[in-house]
């Protein structure tokens, strides 16, 4: 399975032998899109009826292969529409592929869109929980990491406010907080580190460096070429669901550049 | 690669039966459903002073004008207690209506959140059926105060009850489970339940007693309708004072099992399919 190119770079874990975390073989995801939308029922027996139903396929992944090892911070590029997202949601579990096999070892926490679980008549207390149980932890096991994560969102003094009330910079923070307190094997990072002020940016990312120290596997995609350089180890460059480029970060955001222009 | 290591291991390839396996992933998964059953029966009462007896509000309000409009039309003071009658079967048939509906709305509420991170997609219409069963069971209390003043008598078979609302709760979770699928890939099918939902109520007797409906047709409405059996087990230990016998329990029980059994099949046949189109 190790091949020269995929191996990891990372000079941390060079006297392990990698441990494959994230496994993508032949993966494709085919969406159907309806040649026309069909909003209601009605509509869809009235068109079943008259046979005019069509659908036009968009793989949004296609044959992919891919290998991500323990404690790389890995990062994908490309441009919109490229199926990144589609990635991240295949490693989340949140959709299965079309074809090919996906396999992913540990838990995952993906910081998408962070506080997208958040409801907002509830407190920010009670938030923590419910977040904490999305991500398969009980109310026992999230009471012992509590203050440790009001205190990184420093909401010590809110916590308690329905969550409608926090502006959006508290919001983040502590969705921020809870997804990275709970030490994931995988965390899956989503164009979501401008959080908050620049103090907050500064500890945020200590943070993820602090998770990655612990054996931490993390997924970053951004259209930030800077920040991918700077955090990654390897890259991958996805275009119209194929991957063009896997390898050393450097290499890859070369050879991403080079198209774009 | 060692894999003697206690870790979550996801691999597409292995997917067993889907409907086992999603029942496996609530169960993993309880403390979710938990509070997210919390989570709906505290943004339900914070907001309200009135609290509890806010949701108690529309039943009670219901049972008063019609007590008023049915006394005239078929002489409901012919039936003893007719205002805790009516309210015993609106008790029940709300918490049908209620919940069914909420599991299809949840769903598409946390559509946006299937998108994001894996969750038992039951967990929704699980939750909903929980927080349902709470207020259910709270509402028996303005009951029995009803019950006290149109002087039903209130007896010992009222600990039956949760025997009861067990089939009742079946049932709602497997159409639930049934219209959300729907739901999903149609957004009208929610409005086509809420009028589906209102003749049914009609065609069940919950406002009226089984008693005046034409001998012609009480086969069609009673025999053939679960809802029926379903009411009827939740109202006989209350407003009759006795326990359901045999005759009255299968039909509910088996009917609310196949119910439960096909919608949480179909369901989790098509939930693969979900974060693909929510």
């Amino acid at each position: 399975m190790l091949t020269a190119s995929n191996s990891p770079m990372d000079a941390h874990n060079s006297f392990l032998p990698a441990q494959e975390v994230i496994r993508l073989e032949k993966v494709s995801v085919r969406y159907k899109a309806p040649n026309e939308r069909i909003g209601t029922f009605k509509e869809y027996i009235i068109r079943r009826l008259q046979g005019r139903i069509h659908h036009e396929n968009f793989w949004a992944l296609y044959d992919v292969d891919l290998v991500i090892f323990q404690g790389e911070v890995f990062g994908l590029i490309g441009n919109n529409g490229a199926g990144k997202s589609t990635l991240l949601k295949l490693i989340a579990r949140v959709l299965r592929p079309t074809s090919g096999r996906v396999w992913v070892r540990g838990r995952v926490a993906p910081l998408l869109e962070i506080g997208a679980g958040f409801h907002p008549e509830l407190s920010g207390r009670e938030n923590v929980f419910l977040n904490g149980a999305m991500l398969g932890f009980t109310r026992k096991e999230m009471e012992k990491k509590f203050s440790k994560i009001v205190e990184f969102a420093e909401l010590a003094n809110f916590i308690e406010a329905p969550i409608r009330t926090y502006s959006s910079g508290m919001w983040a923070r502590l969705g921020f907080a809870v997804a990275t307190d709970v030490e994931p094997d995988i965390l899956i990072v989503d164009e979501t580190l401008a959080i908050g002020d620049e103090a907050f940016q500064r500890k945020s990312s200590a943070r993820i460096q602090s998770i990655q120290k612990q054996g931490a596997t993390i997924v970053l995609v951004s259209h930030n070429m800077s920040l991918v350089e700077q955090m990654c180890t390897r890259a991958a460059w996805l275009d119209h669901g194929r991957i063009q480029i896997v390898g050393d970060v450097k290499e890859v955001i070369k050879a991403y550049r080079q198209k774009q222009q | 690669m060692s894999e003697a290591q206690s870790t979550v291991i996801y691999d597409s390839y292995k997917r067993g039966n889907p409907a086992l396996e999603e029942l496996r992933e609530v169960l993993h998964y309880r403390h979710l459903i938990f509070q997210l059953a919390r989570r709906d029966i505290l943004t339900r009462y914070k907001r309200s002073i009135l609290g509890v007896a806010w949701t108690m509000l529309n039943p009670l309000g219901m049972m008063i004008v019609l007590t008023l409009a049915f006394s005239h039309i078929w002489r409901a003071e012919t039936i003893h207690g007719y205002p805790a009658y009516v309210l015993i079967s609106l008790m029940a048939w709300n918490f049908f209506a209620q919940t069914s509906t909420a599991s299809m709305v949840n769903l598409v509420w946390g559509g946006g959140l299937l998108h994001r991170i894996y969750i038992p997609r039951t967990s929704f219409a699980i939750a909903a059926i929980t927080t349902g069963l709470v207020n259910l069971t709270l509402s028996i209390v303005p009951t029995l105060i009803v019950m006290g003043i149109t002087g039903v008598p209130i007896r010992a078979s009222i600990l039956f009850l949760p025997i009861s609302m067990l089939p009742l709760a079946e049932f709602a979770l497997g159409i639930g489970l049934l219209i959300s699928t729907f739901a999903v890939y149609f957004p009208d099918v929610a409005e086509m339940y809420q009028i589906v939902i209102t003749g049914w109520m009609y065609l069940t007797p919950v406002i009226y007693p089984e008693s005046i409906l034409p001998e012609s047709y009480r086969f069609w409405i009673t025999h053939l309708n679960p809802m029926y059996y379903l009411i009827n087990i939740y109202r006989i230990p209350l407003y009759d004072g006795r326990l359901p016998n045999l005759q009255e329990l299968w039909p509910a029980f088996v009917m609310a099992a196949i119910v439960l059994l096909a919608g949480w099949v179909f369901f989790s046949s098509k939930s693969d399919e979900f974060a693909y189109r929510i």
